[in-house]
């Protein structure tokens, strides 16, 4: 099964990743942009008997830093489909 | 009786022997060197410092993957017991990451890699790393990091205020660090995260000695107990 992990920071951390995509964007002429936030997008291939409760352990364990992230878990096929 | 002191290196760390040579000179003794990968720590340690560095490549995020390594179960048990931890730079990363200490260590806020001597004051000199400095001094240190945005939100910022763990602050904002946090110290006070690299500043010929006074203020700590 692939998993979609995709983290992004909290909505009161400042991004200054973001920010700074965002000058560039207005830089290349781009108007009309609000705000950027970038995240991380991790994908897994896991078996078939992973849990709903063992990804959210790996994201609050692992993949997220739960102090300044947020992490949401999508599931987007079977193994066999990829 | 002899410091016995460990400097805890990942793949990735390239400050461990400038932490190990500043141990050394405050002490008169040399640390053990212990590898991430071991499972334990040698015993009946005084001290136990995790140096700067890169450690896996920074991969996932800066100290994440070291803070999972074998070593760290040990690091935070000998921590829970009061044994004095130091961590600098990726150091300071790995222990917000391993939950020893709170907050975490963000990109900085200009995007750029800070390398050079920052100005800190002193918030706490009531503590085992910062006996050797007065309340309020400003001394002379270098950074050189990348993810040194120290964060955490109002309600813990006012915690640590309150409580006395804000043991640095930069005399001027350098990397977008709320209220200008360099180093933080755990509840106990046993745990010290600084971004700046007092270890790079234990000689004239490094341009500063300012960083002399916390290893050998952590020597009489011990020395004392």
């Amino acid at each position: 099964m692939k998993v979609q992990i995709h983290v992004s920071l909290k909505s009161g951390v400042l991004d200054p990743q973001g920010r700074a995509i965002h000058h560039a964007l207005e830089g290349l002429g781009f108007s009309g942009v609000n705000d950027v936030r970038a995240g991380r997008l991790i994908e897994l291939d896991v078996d078939d008997s992973v849990t709903d409760d063992q990804l959210d352990e790996m994201c609050r364990k692992l993949l997220a830093n739960m102090v300044i992230e947020n992490y949401r878990i999508e599931k987007v096929g079977e193994k066999e489909q990829a | 009786m002899a410091f016995r002191s460990a400097v805890i290196t990942f793949p990735g760390s390239n400050c461990d022997r400038d932490m190990a040579v500043a141990l050394e000179q405050a002490s008169g003794t040399a640390p053990i060197r212990v590898w991430h990968g071991d499972a334990s720590l040698p015993d009946r340690l005084d001290f136990i410092a995790l140096p700067g560095g890169f450690s896996y490549g920074d991969y996932l995020r800066s100290g994440a993957m070291a803070a999972r390594s074998p070593i760290m179960k040990a690091v935070v048990e000998a921590a829970s017991r009061g044994v004095p931890v130091l961590g600098v730079c990726n150091g300071f990363q790995i222990l917000t990451e391993s939950g020893l200490l709170p907050g975490a260590l963000m990109r900085n806020a200009g995007q750029n890699f800070i390398c050079r001597t920052v100005g800190l004051k002193v918030e706490n000199n009531q503590t085992l790393f910062t006996s050797g400095y007065s309340a309020g001094q400003v001394i002379h240190i270098p950074v050189a990091h990348h993810d040194g945005n120290y964060f955490a939100d109002d309600a813990t910022l006012d915690r640590l205020e309150a409580e006395g763990r804000i043991a640095f602050r930069y005399t001027e904002p350098c990397n977008g660090s709320r209220r200008d946090i360099a180093g933080v110290l755990n509840k106990a006070g046993n745990v010290l995260g600084m971004m700046p690299h007092p270890e790079r500043a234990v000689e004239a010929a490094q341009g500063s000695e300012d960083g002399r006074a916390l290893f050998e203020s952590a020597v009489r700590a011990v020395v004392a107990a």
